[in-house]
C-alpha cells in the first residue's frame, strides 16, 4: 500500500509545486549585485559634458539610479512616478540615459520633466552590462556606504513606491555613514 | 487584453529568424572555439528562449561584443563566465553551475536511476522466489480433488 | 449567428459530454444495460457537436468575420486559404477546441472498433474519455472560449508573422495532439481495469493498437517540430530542449516504455501493475505539457498567451484526473500483480531495464525543466537549465538503454541463461566495434569519442534487429506486421543516432565576409559568392544573395538566401538556403552588407542531418505496421463467423 501510494504522493508534491509557480514570474531576472558595492563608472553629464559624474561621488547620500532612454515608452509612463518621487519625497536621483541619441534625450527631458539631479550618459550600454541592465526602465537604490539595496526591474509604480522604496529610502536615511 | 496584446507581441519577437551575424575575427582557432561555445552557453535575457548566438536582441549584440573582447584579451572560460554571472547571476548561463543548491539537479538522474534499477533487482529476486515456494498440503489437497473431479 | 450557434453546440456537447461520462460508469457499477450501452451513442452525439463548433469556428476564419475575437487576433485577410483552416489551431482557444475535436473523435471511433470488449469495461472506457472531454470543453466555456465577439469589428484581423505560415508548421500541432489524446485511450483502459480489479492479456490487446498509433503520431508530430526548427529558424539547430518540446518528448517517453510493458503483458501476462501505471503518467504528461504551455508558470517560446487563472483551471483539472487515477492505483494495485514468473536473465527484465532506464529519462527531462521553478519557490535563486545540461546527462543514460536495446532482441522470454546469450552476442557486438572504430578512420576529418560511442551504439541495434529478423525459420515475409514493425522502428532508432552523433561531432558553421566572387572552403565544399539583388513578390521585398556551391569542383547547386521584409511587419526575416541531401546539408544564411559589394554570411555544413528525421519517421512506420497487424483484426472476423 505504501510503495503504491507514493505515487500519488509525488505527484501532489508536483501540484504544489506547479500552484507556487503560478504566482511566480520565470522571466524576471533578480539582480546579485544586492547587497554588493554599486559597480563604478565614469560618465559624462548630459547637460555638461565636460562634468564627470561618478557613483563615488554619492557617498554619503542614499540615492537612486534611474535606467531611462527616449525610445523606450514604458519609460514616459514611469516618468510622473519619477518626477512625483522628487517633487514631493525630495528624493535624489541619478538618471542613467541609455543607448540613447543626447539631443533625443535633452527633447524627452523637456517635454516630461527633468526630476534627475544629473544625468549620465551610456552611450554603449556598457556601463548598464555592469549594473545587469537588461531592459529599460529600471531602478537601483543606493545607500550612503555605496551599496546596492534595492533593484526594480521595469517601471517604478505607486504601489513599488509606497511599499518598498520609500520605505527602505526612509530606513536607509536612518543609517550611520560609516 | 492589452497584456495579452504584449505577448503576442513578444512572442513575434521571439520568434524571429536568426539574422544577426557579425564577422569577428580571430587570431586563434581555439579562441575561435570558446566565442561559439560561451555565446552558445550564455543565455538571451531580452529574448530568454534563446542562446546569444542567436537572439537578435540589442543586449546580445552587446553582450556578443563583450565576450568577443574578453576572449581576444585571453581571459579564460572561467573568467567569462564570472563576469557575466557577476552581472546577471546563473540565470544567464544555460549550463546550470555545480552548487549545493544544484546538487540534485546534476544527480538526480543517476540517483534516479540506481534506486530503479534496485527496485527492479528487488522486485525481480523476490518474483523468482515467491513462485518457488513449494505447495502447502492445502494446495495440494486442493490440486488432488480438481484433478480427480476432471477425470 | 454562426459563431452563436458554434457557442451553442459547445454547450450541448458539454453536457453531452456529462452525461457520457456519468450515465454509463454508474450503469457499469449497477449493471444496468440500457446505461451501460448508452456510452457510444453519447459519445457521437458528443462529436457531432464539437464538430458543429468547430466548423463553425472553421467558418468564422474562412470568411473573414473579425467580429469573433479570436479570428481577429489569429487571422488576417490576407492569409493564404490554407493558414486560415490552419490558423484555426493556430491559438490557445482554437488549439482546445481541435483538443477536444480529437479526443471526442477517438473517443468514437474506440466505439466502434471495440466489438470484442465486453461491455461493462467499454462503457467504463467511454467514460473516462467522457470525463476528459467534460475538462477540455469546460475549460474553453469557463476561461478560453473561442466565441466571444469583439465590437466593433476590426477592419482586418491582425498582422501576421510569416514565420508561422509554413506547412509543416501548421500540421505539426495536429500530429501532437492526435498523440496527446490517443494515449487517454490507455488511460481510460487503465481506469477502467482498476475499477474491474482485473486486468488479463487480453485487455493488453485491445489496448496495444490504439497506443501504438498515438505514439506513432506523437512521434510524427515531434519530428515535424523538429524539422521546422531547423529549417525555418536559421541556426542550423534541430532541437533546444525548450520546456515546451521537453513536454512533448516526456509523454513520448513514457509511451515508449508503455507500448513495450504493454506487449509483454499482453504475451505473457507480466507487467500489469507496470504497465497502468505507464498508462497513467503518459496521459498526465500530456496533461502536463498543456498545462506548462499555457499557464504562464515557464517561459517559452511557444507559450500561447497565458494567464494564471487559466493555469488554475488546468491545475485544478490536472490533480483531478491524476491524481484520482493515482488514488485508485493506490488501492488497487494489488489486485493487479502479475503471477507470471521469469528469471532475473530474460526478455522481460531486459524490457524491464529498459522501461527503468526510459521513466528515469523522462523524469530528468521534467526535473531540468522545472528546476529553475524549483529553485525559485524555494526563494533560493533563479538559473537556467539548457541544452549543455540536457545533452550530457541525456546522452549518459542512453548509452545503457541502447546498449541493452540489443541485447533485448537475443533474450529468450521467461528464462535464459547468460552464457548462451554471451556467445549469441559476441559476433555482433565486435561487427558493432569494427564499424564503428573503422568508419570514421575511413571517412571522418577527425576522430572523437563521441563518434566511436554513437556509431557503436547504432550499429548495435541495426544489427541486433537484423539478425532477430533473420532469424526465424519462416521466410522473413511470412513474418507478421508486428514483426516488421519492430525491426524498422528499432533500425529508424539506430538512423536516428547515427544522424544525431555525425551531425553534433562533425558540423561546421562559420560566419563569413564574402564579396563578390569571393569562396569559402569547407570540407570538400566550396561556397562562391556570387552577389545579391533586390527582389520583389506579392507580400515581401527581399535582397536575394547567390552563391554557388561546389563539391571538389562539381557543380553542386545554386542556393538563394533572403533577406525579406513582409509588407506587415516591419522586421527582416532571414529566409536561410537549404540544399538536403541524404549525406548532408549546406545552408547559407544571408546576414548584413558590409559595404563595397561584400556581404557577411552564415554558412553551415551538417553531414547526416537528414538522417535524425529519416530514422524518426522509420520509427513511425514501424510503429504504424506494429498496429495494424492482423491479430488485432482477426478476432472481428471470427465473431462474424459465429454470426454467420
Amino acid at each position: 500500500m505504501m510503495k503504491n501510494s507514493l505515487p500519488l504522493v509525488i505527484f501532489v508534491l508536483l501540484v504544489v509545486l506547479l500552484g507556487v509557480g503560478l504566482k511566480l514570474d520565470p522571466r524576471e531576472v533578480p539582480s546579485p549585485l544586492i547587497d554588493k558595492p554599486a559597480p563604478d563608472f565614469q560618465l559624462s553629464d548630459l547637460h555638461n559634458t565636460n562634468n564627470v559624474i561618478t557613483p563615488e561621488a554619492m557617498k554619503g547620500r542614499v540615492w537612486l539610479l534611474n535606467v531611462w532612454a527616449s525610445w523606450c515608452g514604458a519609460c514616459r509612463a514611469e516618468h510622473q512616478v519619477i518626477n512625483r518621487l522628487v517633487k514631493e519625497h525630495h528624493v535624489e536621483i541619478v538618471g542613467l540615459n541609455y543607448k540613447d541619441a543626447s539631443y533625443d534625450a535633452k527633447q524627452w527631458l523637456e517635454d516630461f520633466g527633468n526630476p534627475y539631479a544629473r544625468v549620465a550618459i551610456d552611450r554603449d550600454g556598457r556601463t548598464g552590462i555592469d549594473w545587469g541592465v537588461y531592459g529599460v526602465p529600471e531602478t537601483f537604490v543606493v545607500d550612503k556606504k555605496g551599496i546596492i539595496r534595492y533593484k526594480s526591474i521595469g517601471p517604478v509604480d505607486q504601489e513599488k513606491l509606497d511599499e518598498i522604496i520609500l520605505p527602505l529610502i526612509a530606513q536607509l536615511n536612518l543609517e550611520p555613514l560609516s | 487584453m492589452k497584456k495579452w496584446l504584449m505577448t503576442l507581441l513578444m512572442m513575434f519577437a521571439a520568434f524571429q529568424a536568426h539574422a544577426a551575424i557579425e564577422i569577428y575575427q580571430f587570431d586563434q582557432a581555439q579562441q575561435e572555439t570558446l566565442y561559439k561555445e560561451l555565446t552558445d552557453e550564455l543565455r538571451c535575457l531580452v529574448c530568454q528562449n534563446q542562446n546569444l548566438s542567436s537572439s537578435n536582441a540589442g543586449l546580445a549584440y552587446d553582450l556578443r561584443k563583450e565576450t568577443y573582447e574578453m576572449v581576444m584579451q585571453g581571459q579564460t572560460r572561467e573568467q567569462i563566465v564570472d563576469y557575466m554571472t557577476n552581472r546577471y547571476g546563473d540565470f544567464v548561463m544555460y549550463r546550470p553551475p555545480l552548487k549545493t543548491r544544484t546538487i540534485l539537479l546534476w544527480f538526480g538522474p543517476f540517483l534516479l536511476l540506481v534506486v530503479g534499477i534496485i527496485v527492479l533487482m528487488t522486485t525481480l529476486r523476490q518474483r523468482s522466489k515467491e513462485n518457488d515456494e513449494p505447495l502447502s498440503s492445502e494446495q495440494h489437497k486442493n490440486i488432488q480433488q480438481l484433478l480427480e473431479k476432471g477425470e | 449567428m454562426i459563431p452563436e450557434i458554434g457557442q451553442i453546440a459547445l454547450i450541448i456537447a458539454f453536457a453531452l459530454a456529462l452525461l457520457q461520462a456519468i450515465i454509463p460508469m454508474t450503469g457499469a457499477q449497477l449493471n444496468n444495460a440500457r446505461w451501460i450501452n448508452f456510452a457510444a451513442p453519447a459519445a457521437r452525439g458528443q462529436f457531432v457537436f464539437v464538430g458543429i463548433a468547430y466548423l463553425c469556428l472553421t467558418y468564422s476564419f474562412l470568411v473573414d468575420d473579425f467580429s469573433v475575437l479570436y479570428a481577429a487576433s489569429t487571422s488576417n485577410s490576407q492569409l493564404p486559404l490554407i493558414y486560415k483552416i490552419a490558423g484555426v489551431w493556430g491559438a490557445h482557444e482554437g488549439s482546445l477546441l481541435l483538443w477536444a475535436l480529437l479526443l471526442s473523435g477517438w473517443t468514437v471511433v474506440v466505439s466502434v472498433f471495440s466489438q470484442s470488449i465486453p461491455k461493462i469495461m467499454l462503457a467504463r472506457v467511454l467514460s473516462v474519455m467522457g470525463m476528459v472531454s467534460i475538462g477540455f470543453i469546460s475549460f474553453m466555456l469557463f476561461t478560453s472560449n473561442p466565441f466571444i465577439r469583439l465590437f466593433p469589428a476590426p477592419v482586418d484581423g491582425r498582422s501576421l508573422n510569416p514565420l508561422l505560415q509554413d506547412p509543416g508548421l501548421a500540421i505539426h500541432p495536429p500530429m501532437l495532439y492526435m498523440g496527446y489524446v490517443g494515449f487517454s485511450v490507455a488511460f481510460a483502459f487503465a481506469i477502467a481495469a482498476m475499477i474491474d480489479g482485473k486486468l488479463d492479456a487480453a485487455w493488453a490487446r485491445w489496448v496495444r493498437p490504439w497506443t501504438n498509433i498515438a505514439w506513432v503520431f506523437m512521434t510524427i508530430g515531434i519530428t515535424l517540430g523538429s524539422l521546422w526548427a531547423y529549417y525555418e529558424l536559421g541556426w542550423g539547430g534541430w532541437w533546444f530542449w525548450d520546456p515546451v518540446e521537453n513536454a512533448s518528448l516526456m509523454p513520448w517517453l513514457v509511451g515508449t516504455a508503455l507500448i513495450h510493458s504493454l506487449a509483454v503483458t499482453e504475451k505473457r501476462a507480466a507487467f500489469k501493475s507496470w504497465t497502468v501505471l505507464l498508462a497513467i503518467f503518459s496521459f498526465s504528461l500530456s496533461l502536463l505539457g498543456t498545462f506548462l504551455v499555457r499557464s504562464g508558470v515557464i517561459t517559452s517560446v511557444h507559450a500561447f498567451a497565458t494567464d494564471p487563472a487559466r493555469g488554475i483551471f488546468i491545475l485544478i483539472f490536472l490533480l483531478i484526473v491524476v491524481g484520482g487515477s493515482l488514488v485508485l492505483f493506490s488501492f488497487r494495485a494489488k489486485s493487479l500483480r502479475s503471477v507470471g514468473k521469469f528469471s532475473p536473465v530474460s526478455r522481460e527484465a531486459g524490457l524491464l531495464f529498459n522501461n527503468v532506464i526510459l521513466v528515469t529519462m523522462a523524469g530528468t527531462v521534467l526535473l531540468g525543466t522545472l528546476y529553475p521553478l524549483l529553485l525559485d519557490a524555494l526563494g533560493i535563486g533563479k538559473i537556467s537549465v539548457g541544452p549543455p545540461y540536457f545533452n550530457k546527462v541525456m546522452v549518459i543514460l542512453a548509452v545503457p538503454l541502447y546498449l541493452m536495446m540489443g541485447v533485448g532482441f537475443f533474450l529468450r522470454w521467461k528464462n535464459d541463461d547468460l552464457a548462451r546469450i554471451g556467445k549469441k552476442i559476441v559476433i555482433p557486438l565486435s561487427l558493432a566495434l569494427v564499424f564503428a572504430v573503422v568508419l570514421p578512420l575511413l571517412f571522418a576529418p577527425e576522430q572523437q569519442g563521441l563518434t566511436f560511442i554513437g556509431l557503436l551504439l547504432a550499429s548495435w541495434i541495426a544489427l541486433a534487429s537484423l539478425l532477430w529478423l533473420l532469424n526465424t525459420t519462416s521466410s522473413p515475409f511470412k513474418l507478421p506486421a508486428s514483426t516488421w514493425g519492430a525491426v524498422i522502428a528499432h533500425i529508424g532508432m539506430a538512423v536516428t543516432i547515427t544522424g544525431i552523433t555525425l551531425t553534433s561531432v562533425y558540423s561546421h558553421e562559420k560566419d563569413v565576409r564574402l564579396a563578390s566572387e569571393e569562396s569559402y572552403t569547407v570540407s570538400d565544399y566550396t561556397f562562391k559568392f556570387i552577389g545579391v539583388k533586390e527582389i520583389q513578390r506579392d507580400n515581401y521585398v527581399a535582397y536575394q544573395g547567390t552563391i554557388e556551391a561546389s563539391e571538389l569542383g562539381q557543380y553542386v547547386a545554386i542556393m538563394r538566401p533572403e533577406k525579406r521584409t513582409y509588407d506587415q511587419s516591419s522586421m527582416p526575416m532571414t529566409e536561410a538556403a537549404i540544399d538536403a541531401g541524404i549525406f548532408r546539408d549546406l545552408f547559407v544564411a544571408l546576414g548584413e552588407p558590409l559595404g563595397s559589394g561584400s556581404w557577411s554570411l552564415r554558412i553551415y555544413h551538417k553531414p547526416f542531418v537528414r538522417w535524425i528525421w529519416i530514422g524518426a519517421m522509420m520509427m513511425a512506420f514501424g510503429g504504424f505496421l506494429a498496429a495494424i497487424d492482423k491479430r488485432y483484426r482477426r478476432v472481428k472476423k471470427n465473431k462474424q463467423a459465429v454470426i454467420a
